[in-house]
């Protein structure tokens, strides 16, 4: 696979060939070398002016080594022929510090799958100027509704990042993508009536991101919430926005890795082939659709990506591995190992999360939901939801919903159920589906769940 | 030997200001990590890292221009500073000249963690493990992880600051996982400091024993309750509290932005008067403590409630100069790839007069929340969530069942004006903060506080 655009991405390619051929001379059996390179700009603004402006490159590299079932890794910014010498060194020692297990190693079937679109040629033609009235636009749009009294935060930024990977068998390939997204944080309301909202966009290019709407958005999350109060608890029907459905299924992706799996500490652990959800839910990680941000040729260590189906007609299809949990399971892998950066090795994780859209409007979910909750923000996820049993009791603020219509804003107030009655409770799936970047990579419309435990005053 | 020679950064730092701006800053960083995890009773995922880099801003009235690069060679610094200087458009400003580097209060490193042999490091986890599982045929799995980094930092700017640091820190943390009958519950306990490797050998083992105590004290647990209820929270990692539901409303990039329910609210009574709450960055081999904070800065003792009134926010640099205040040594970053902004350091309740006996019989019937599983607030509205991983219902002012799956709703302000008791048994526990995509280790402590009433959202049906 080439780099497109060229320029130093070849660079990086050869620091990756050498990183390996360096460690092969440090003794080990097998070796990869993992190198990162971007060109990265954010702009805040605040108050019609620049609040901070970075523009900055960074690299760094990876070296991930074998000997005798035994892993090692290690990782720096130094490329340099000496600099990649001393770093096989270190992971090889490294390597004599882990106990062997059989099945660590290479992925048998490296390659690369063809990926249109993950590189935008447009980026390269905006200049920082142009940047900032972009940012300027996102303010303009969140301040220019009567309900906004503050604007505290917006962000523009974008990237492009080359990735090469090489590895002792042989394995060489690179790619290269671009991304923007701008989001904005507005405030509406005074004093114990003030209540925030989030607007974001995300690109593969400041041309095609959207700043009025994302300032609108921003500004009517606010103003929707603005005023709220603790609710009684009850049971009810609940809405999850597109946010909030997003942030839930990346919790069930991380579920569905392999390796929480096979040690037992996910709650889907031999559940495979179950109907684990009703048929309205259809669930896929797709490292290769063409807009998402996770995609790319192959995965975190040379295996070619494809679409994964998890959850298709609420039946569980699969979990995702990685080579070494694929070897322990004694399957093929789904090309599924990710890379935080180039500071970590390669672990189990999900590329683009999609849900399959459904054919509802939000106004005719809401109008099936009847009398419930929309909710529109979640907190505390983490610790609020327990990964083995499933059980969860988080901090929501949102809508109540009454008669099939949005009515009065409410905070303070947690939702309570555990994940697998929530997923034999999705009634429906909404039509407007989005990239949201909350739980990974996740492309969700709204989704309606028949019942879950609201707790309040 | 320093990163960055005297008269370069003198140089990068005049380069820097060639087209104006108020203040110029050269931060250099080295930084070493070496981790290593075990599960299943393997050791694995052993990883070492080295990372040099330095980054240059200016500041320009309220705007700040920054750029970053990877190693510390002349021409890169020089390269950096360059770029960040073209974002402006005013005339050169000449800097003053460098003090002699100043470094702030030490924390001692008595066996350098880089000095312990791997080995000994993986027989550690070894030990956690068996430790963790000794007696307990419920304990079904134990992940345990250390974590040692070193990191170098040198800040120059052009206010003649010249400051230098060499934060060395170690962490040990280990989680159990217990299952009975289908009954599942995990217990996490951590030990961590900035310091050397003797903050984890000595018996490292009780940490995986308590670990494992939660766990197995868990699989009693019954479904926590739902409601307003009075609710005693425990010390050390219950100071999570306090860093969400007030510490961050105090940082003064959210206060000037009025995005701060704390804002202009400096001198109100917001507690009872036996409330009294710091930021201390210099307390002595803590895990949130440093010689200077990020921009060079001092580490101090900062009282942010005094008696119950509210009496100072966190402030990093630029914050400062806008309010017109000394900086508090509050400007922390990741590393050299991140903008300086304020964030707290070690922050916690100071002891009360009361036991934590007196203060659960006082309680009648309520929940004691003595470890957080984790928490998040919104600085705005000061809402906050914590999920509690270690609860008990008090009942009869006594504490009686273990509760599993309650979190904890509801505002800072309203938090300060309920505390009604405060224990003697401070205590800090090593966490990890995340602010504007940044993550810093951040002490969070106090003794036991009781709070008249909060909202317990429960899983019972």
């Amino acid at each position: 696979v080439r780099a497109p655009g060229g320029g130093s991405g070849s660079d990086i390619e050869a620091a990756a060939r050498l990183g390996v051929a360096a460690a092969v001379d440090a003794g080990v059996s097998d070796a990869e070398a993992w190198c990162e390179e971007s060109v990265h700009r954010e702009i805040r603004v605040y108050d019609g002016a620049v609040e901070s402006l970075t523009d900055a490159g960074s690299h760094g590299v990876g070296l991930r080594v074998f000997l005798d079932g035994r892993s090692g890794y290690a990782y720096g910014t130094d490329l340099s022929d000496r600099g990649l010498a001393g770093l096989a060194q270190v992971a090889a020692a490294a390597a004599s510090v882990s106990d062997p297990d059989e099945h660590a190693g290479l992925p048998e079937t490296p390659g690369a799958a063809e990926v249109e679109g993950l590189c935008s040629p447009g980026l390269v033609d905006w200049d920082n100027g142009r940047r900032l009235e972009l940012a300027l636009e996102v303010e303009r749009a969140a301040r220019a509704h009567a309900g906004v009294s503050q604007v505290d935060e917006v962000v523009y930024a974008d990237a492009q990042e080359r990735v090469a990977l090489a590895n002792s068998r042989g394995f060489a390939g690179g790619y290269e993508t671009t991304s923007a997204y701008a989001w904005a944080s507005a405030l509406a309301g005074e004093g114990a009536d003030l209540m925030t909202g989030l607007g974001l966009g995300l690109a593969r290019d400041p041309g095609a991101l959207d700043p009025g709407a994302i300032g609108d958005e921003a500004a009517d999350r606010a103003i929707g919430l603005a005023g709220a109060r603790q609710p009684k608890g009850r049971r009810c029907p609940v809405l999850l926005d597109s946010f909030v459905a997003a942030s839930f299924v990346g919790f069930i992706g991380a579920m569905l890795a392999a390796d929480a799996v096979q040690r037992g500490r996910s709650l889907f652990a031999g559940r495979e082939g179950e109907e684990i959800a009703t048929e309205a839910l259809r669930l896929a990680d797709d490292g290769t659709a063409r807009d998402g941000p996770a995609s790319a040729p192959f995965d975190g260590e040379g295996s070619p990506r494809r679409r994964i189906p998890l959850i298709e007609r609420g039946r569980l299809e699969t979990y995702l591995f990685d080579a070494l949990t694929a070897r322990r399971a004694g399957r093929p892998g789904t090309a599924s190992a990710v890379r935080s950066s180039y500071r970590s090795p390669p672990s189990v994780g999900t590329s683009n999360l999609t849900i399959e859209p459904g054919d509802r409007t939000v106004d005719e979910l809401l109008l099936d939901a009847g009398d419930g909750l929309y909710v529109t923000d979640v907190a505390g996820l983490h610790s609020g939801v327990n990964p083995i049993s499933g059980t969860f009791s988080v901090g929501a603020s949102g809508r109540l919903i009454e008669d099939g219509e949005l009515a009065a804003p409410v905070r303070e107030l947690t939702i309570a159920s555990d994940l697998v009655s929530m997923l034999r409770g999705v009634r429906a799936v909404g039509s407007e589906a989005r990239w949201v970047p909350f739980g990974g990579s996740v492309h969700t419309a709204p989704v309606l769940i028949d019942e879950m435990t609201v707790s309040g005053a | 030997v320093s990163l960055v020679d005297h008269e370069l950064a003198r140089r990068v730092v005049e380069r820097a200001l060639v087209r104006g701006g108020d203040l110029a800053e050269l931060y250099a960083e080295d930084r070493m990590t070496f981790g290593l995890g075990l599960e299943e009773g393997i050791v694995e995922r052993p990883q070492a890292g080295a990372e040099r880099g330095a980054s240059v801003r200016v500041v320009s009235g309220d705007a700040s221009y920054f750029g970053h690069v990877d190693g510390l060679e002349e021409a890169e610094l020089v390269r950096v500073a360059d770029s960040v200087a073209r974002a402006l458009r005013a005339d050169a400003r000449a800097p003053a000249a460098l003090a002699a580097a100043a470094g702030g209060a030490r924390h001692p490193v008595k066996t350098a963690p880089q000095e312990v042999e791997a080995a000994r490091k993986a027989e550690m986890l070894h030990a956690c493990d068996e430790r963790a599982r000794s007696g307990a045929p419920e304990v079904a799995q134990v992940i345990a992880s250390y974590a040692e980094s070193r990191r170098r930092v040198e800040i120059y700017n052009s206010d003649g600051t010249s400051a230098a640091d060499d934060r060395t820190r170690v962490r040990l943390g280990v989680t159990v996982v217990a299952r009975r009958n289908g009954i599942v519950e995990t217990g996490h306990e951590t030990r961590g400091g900035h310091g050397g490797f003797e903050i984890v050998a000595e018996r490292p083992e009780e940490v995986a024993a308590e670990a494992a105590r939660k766990a197995l004290t868990m699989l009693d647990a019954r479904e926590a309750p739902s409601g307003q209820m009075p609710v005693v929270v425990g010390n050390g990692f219950g100071g999570v509290l306090l860093h969400e539901a007030v510490g961050h409303g105090l940082e003064a990039d959210h206060v000037q932005k009025r995005a701060s329910v704390y804002a202009g609210r400096l001198g109100d009574e917001l507690a009872p008067r036996f409330v009294t709450a710091y930021d201390d960055g210099s307390r002595r081999s803590e895990w949130g403590s440093d010689g200077v904070d990020d921009e060079g800065t001092p580490t101090q003792t900062t009282t942010v409630i005094e008696e119950g009134r509210l009496s100072s926010y966190l402030y990093d640099l630029v914050r400062a100069r806008r309010d017109r205040v000394a900086p508090t040594g509050n400007g922390r970053r990741e590393s050299f790839r991140h903008l300086p902004v304020p964030r707290m350091t070690n922050t916690f309740f100071a002891p009360g007069d009361a036991t934590p006996a007196e203060l659960i019989a006082g309680a009648a019937h309520g929940l004691y929340a003595v470890s957080f599983g984790g928490g998040q607030v919104e600085p705005a509205t000061g809402d906050f969530v914590f999920g509690v991983a270690e609860g008990y219902l008090i009942e009869g002012g006594k504490v009686t069942s273990p509760v599993r799956g309650a979190t904890l709703v509801g505002n800072g302000l309203e938090v300060l004006r309920g505390i009604d008791g405060i224990a003697g048994d401070l205590d800090i526990a090593t966490g990890y903060c995340g602010k504007a995509g940044q993550r810093v280790p951040a002490g969070v402590g106090q003794p036991h506080v009781r709070i008249r009433a909060l909202t317990v959202g429960g899983t019972a049906a």
